[in-house]
C-alpha cells in the first residue's frame, strides 16, 4: 500500500503483522490482541513496534502502553465510520502522543484534511494518484472555525488578533 | 443579523470551489455516483424520486431580504420557479439539474448563503424559536449561540462522520417554539441560583422511528463553556453510537441503553479534560456575536394603536388575520407577524419566486429587511409598527400569502411524502390539501381553535407526526396508501409524544377520520380547553369509540 507522510509518497519500514503470522525481523505493527497476550516476547525484542487498532478499538485501552510505541494505526473499515477521528483527538491531545498517526483502510482523499486536522500523519492509501492530490486536499479549505490536533490557527483566534479597526 | 467577515467568505467560497471540481470529476466519470454521494451529500444535494433536489441552509431560520431575492432568483433560473420551506427551517429546490449546481451555490455564496452539513451524518443547521429577538419572555436571543454554534460546527473535522445526522435546537424563551425535548441536543436558556444566564442542556430526543424525548443532562451550563460540553458529548457519542444499524444509530438509542446517569458521567468525565481548553469561549467573542444581533432601532410608540383599530373595525378579512398571525412584541407598538404558506390545497412549505420577492420587499418595508423561516413552514416578519400592519396584510393578500390560518387547523406540517421522496410508504402533501379543503370554512377554523396536525410519509417522522395533536403516519398496506393516527403530541415545553389511536385508515378514508377526531374534541372539551387538555382528561376512549364504532 502507499503511504503518504508529510504530503509525499514515502518508503513503509512497517510490517504489518496478522496474528496468525511469524514475527519478522525489523519494525512490526502488531494489533490490540496480540499486543496484549504476547506483550513481554514483543518488547523484549527491542525492535521498534507499532499497534494497529480496529474501529471499536479506544485508544484508551492503551493509554498506560502508548509510551511503547512508534505507531499508532487507526482502521478506517469504511470511510464514513468516523469513529478514528476522535481516537485521533485523544492520542494527541489527551495522551500527548507524539508517535505517528497512521490512517488505515478506506482512507480517501476527500478525508485527508479532516483527518490532518484530527492528528493523523500517516496515510496509507490505495493507490499513487491520491498521494497526487495530496497537496489540493488539504489546501482546498483554508479557513477552520474549531481548535484541532493541528497547527491551524482557527478563525477565532485570527480574529481576535486582528488590529483593531 | 450576522454578516460574514472575510474568514466566512473564504471557506464558502472555498467549499464552491471545491464541489465544482467534485462534479467535474463527476460528470467525466472519474467518481461514480457510488464516490460521489458522500460528497454530493455534503452539500445538501440528494437524488431524489426524479430528480436531484438541493437543500440550502437558512442558519437558524433567518434570512436578509437580499438573501431572499437571491432565493426568488435561483427558484426561477435554474429550478421550476418555486422553493419549499421545510421543517429545519432550511429550503428546498426540487429540480436542480448537478451541472447548475456548483453555479447555484457560487450565487448562494454572494450573499452569504451555502448548502454545508444540510444532509449526511454529521452536525446539521442548527434550529431556534422564529419569535427570537421579538418574544416578551425571552432571557437573550438565541441566535446569538446557534451563530456560535454554526461556526464551531461547519466542517468539524472530528464529527463529520457520526454514527448518524445531528440535530441541535436552541431556544431563548420560556414557551419552547423550538422543539427542544425531541432534539439530540436541546439548550434552554436559563438563569441559575447567581441569576447568571446559562443552558439548561437536554439530550437523546428525538422523532424517526422511536421518539424520545430527551433529558436534562445538566441543569446549568456556563455560556464559556457551550463548545467545549456540546464536543464532550459529540465525541463520546462519535466513539459509543451504534453504527451496525442506521435505525439504532442516533443519540437517543445510546442514552437510553446507556441510562442517562451513565451517559452523563462519560460526558461529565471528557468535558473534564476539554472544559479549559481553546474551546472556551472569551466573553468578548460572545459580545462580539451579540452585537449582530442588537435589537433595531425601536420607536417609541404607544402600544395601543388608533388605526389598526379601525381597520379591524372596519374590515373582517383583515381583523381575522390579525386574530390568527399577529403575535405580541416586546416593545409596545410593534408587533409579530406571522406569513401563512397552508393557503388552502396548496402544498405546505412552498413559497413562487415572485411570492419570494413579495416577502423580501415587505420585509424591507416594513420589518427592517429581516425574515424567519419556521419549523412549521411558515415565514415571519418579526418587527413589525403596529400601525403598518394593514399595509403589510394588503401587500401580502396582494400575492396570496394573507391566509389567515397561523396555528390553526389548516396550518399542517407535511413532509414531501411519496410525490418525492424515495423513503416515503405514502402520499402526504395530498392529504394535507384534502383536509385544509374539508375544513376550508375559516370560521370552522376559528371555532376549533389552535390545532396541529402533522403528517409524515413514512416511519422517519420528517413531518413530526408524533408531536402533533393529530398525527398521520403514512403506512404501505400490501401496496396501499394507509395512515396511522396518534393523538396529544405536543413539541413545546409540554413535549409528548402521541399515542396510536386505533388501525389505520385507508387515504380516501383518513379525512373523514380527521374530521371524526375534532367533532369529538369539540363535543368534549370545556371552555377554554386546548386539545392536549382535553385528551389529557378523556383519554384515547372517545375518539376511539367516534372512528371505529360506525365502521
Amino acid at each position: 500500500m502507499p503511504l503518504i507522510k508529510e504530503g509525499v509518497l514515502a518508503e513503509d519500514s512497517w510490517q504489518a503483522l496478522a496474528d496468525e503470522d511469524e514475527l519478522v525481523e525489523g519494525p512490526i505493527v502488531v494489533t490490540l490482541d496480540r499486543w496484549q497476550s504476547e506483550r513481554e516476547a514483543l518488547l523484549s525484542r527491542n525492535t521498534p513496534i507499532g499497534v494497529r487498532l480496529k474501529s471499536d478499538q479506544t485508544p484508551a485501552l492503551l493509554a498506560d502502553d502508548l509510551d511503547r510505541f512508534a505507531v499508532v494505526a487507526l482502521e478506517f473499515p469504511k470511510f464514513n465510520d468516523g469513529r478514528a477521528y476522535s481516537y485521533a483527538r485523544l492520542l494527541r491531545d489527551r495522551y500527548a502522543f507524539k508517535g505517528e498517526v497512521r490512517a488505515v483502510g478506506n482512507v480517501l482523499r476527500d478525508q485527508f484534511l479532516l483527518m490532518q486536522r484530527c492528528g493523523f500523519d500517516a496515510f496509507e492509501v490505495a493507490n499513487e494518484a491520491a498521494a497526487a492530490a495530496w497537496e489540493k486536499a488539504i489546501s482546498e479549505i483554508s479557513v477552520t472555525y474549531q481548535p484541532g490536533a493541528d497547527a491551524r490557527r482557527p478563525a477565532l483566534a485570527l480574529r481576535r488578533n486582528r488590529p483593531a479597526a | 443579523m450576522y454578516r460574514y467577515d472575510e474568514f466566512d467568505h473564504t471557506l464558502v467560497n472555498e467549499r464552491v470551489h471545491q464541489f465544482r471540481d467534485q462534479v467535474e470529476r463527476r460528470l467525466s466519470g472519474e467518481l461514480t455516483e457510488d464516490q460521489f454521494k458522500p460528497l454530493r451529500l455534503m452539500n445538501g444535494l440528494y437524488l431524489q424520486l426524479h430528480a436531484y433536489m438541493l437543500r440550502v441552509a437558512v442558519p437558524y431560520g433567518t434570512l436578509s431580504s437580499t438573501q431572499m431575492r437571491k432565493l426568488a432568483y435561483v427558484a426561477r433560473r435554474y429550478d421550476k420557479g418555486y422553493g419549499h420551506f421545510t421543517t429545519r427551517q432550511n429550503i428546498q429546490f426540487n429540480w436542480p439539474k448537478l451541472e447548475e449546481t456548483p453555479d447555484i451555490l457560487a450565487d448562494l455564496a454572494e450573499v452569504e448563503m451555502h448548502a454545508i452539513q444540510t444532509s449526511g451524518n454529521c452536525i446539521r443547521n442548527t434550529t431556534s424559536d422564529q419569535f427570537a429577538g421579538a418574544a416578551a419572555d425571552e432571557i437573550e436571543d438565541p441566535r446569538v449561540y446557534c451563530e456560535i454554534i454554526r461556526q464551531w460546527s461547519t466542517l468539524h473535522p472530528e464529527f463529520t462522520f457520526l454514527p448518524r445526522k445531528f440535530k441541535i435546537a436552541v431556544t431563548g424563551a420560556d414557551h419552547d417554539r423550538a422543539a427542544v425535548r425531541v432534539h439530540d441536543i436541546g439548550l434552554q436558556m436559563c438563569r441559575n441560583e447567581a441569576g447568571e444566564v446559562g443552558f439548561e442542556v437536554v439530550v437523546g430526543g428525538g422523532l424517526g422511528r422511536t421518539p424520545v424525548i430527551g433529558q436534562t443532562i445538566r441543569e446549568f451550563l456556563p455560556k464559556q463553556h457551550l463548545l467545549s460540553y456540546l464536543e464532550a458529548i459529540l465525541r463520546v457519542y462519535n466513539q459509543l453510537g451504534r453504527r451496525d444499524n442506521l435505525y439504532k444509530a442516533r443519540i437517543k438509542i445510546l442514552v437510553r441503553s446507556e441510562g442517562i446517569e451513565s451517559f452523563r458521567n462519560l460526558v461529565e468525565e471528557e468535558w473534564s479534560h476539554i472544559k479549559e481548553s481553546a474551546l472556551q469561549l472569551p466573553l468578548d467573542e460572545i459580545a462580539r456575536i451579540e452585537n449582530y444581533f442588537s435589537p433595531p432601532r425601536y420607536e417609541r410608540l404607544d402600544d395601543t394603536v388608533r388605526e389598526l383599530e379601525v381597520k379591524r373595525f372596519e374590515d373582517r378579512d383583515f381583523a381575522s388575520w390579525v386574530r390568527t398571525n399577529v403575535s405580541t412584541h416586546k416593545q409596545p407598538g410593534y408587533a409579530v407577524a406571522t406569513i401563512s404558506l397552508k393557503p388552502t390545497g396548496k402544498p405546505p412549505g412552498d413559497a413562487s419566486a415572485w411570492q419570494m420577492d413579495a416577502v423580501a420587499d415587505l420585509a424591507e418595508s416594513y420589518s427592517h429587511s429581516e425574515i424567519r423561516v419556521t419549523h412549521e413552514q411558515n415565514l415571519v416578519l418579526a418587527h413589525v409598527k403596529k400601525a403598518d400592519l394593514y399595509a403589510l396584510w394588503s401587500g401580502l393578500r396582494d400575492v396570496e400569502l394573507a391566509t389567515p390560518n397561523a396555528g390553526l387547523l389548516s396550518d399542517m406540517i407535511a413532509c414531501p411524502g411519496l410525490d418525492y421522496c424515495n423513503l416515503a410508504n405514502a402520499r402526504s402533501i395530498p392529504v394535507a390539501q384534502r383536509i385544509s379543503e374539508r375544513f376550508s370554512d375559516l370560521e370552522r377554523q376559528h371555532d376549533i381553535g389552535g390545532l396541529k396536525i402533522k403528517i409524515s410519509g413514512c416511519i422517519n417522522a420528517c413531518g413530526h407526526h408524533h408531536v402533533g395533536h393529530i398525527g398521520l403516519l403514512g403506512v404501505d398496506k400490501k401496496g396501499e396508501e394507509f395512515y396511522q393516527i396518534t393523538l396529544g403530541g405536543s413539541a413545546d415545553e409540554n413535549t409528548a409524544i402521541g399515542k396510536i389511536v386505533g388501525p389505520a385508515f385507508s387515504y380516501d378514508d383518513v379525512v373523514d377520520a380527521v374530521e371524526d377526531i375534532v367533532d369529538t374534541y369539540l363535543e368534549y372539551r370545556s371552555d377554554g380547553e386546548e386539545f392536549s387538555d382535553t385528551f389529557r382528561r378523556v383519554g384515547l376512549a372517545p375518539f376511539k369509540e367516534k372512528l371505529y364504532a360506525a365502521h
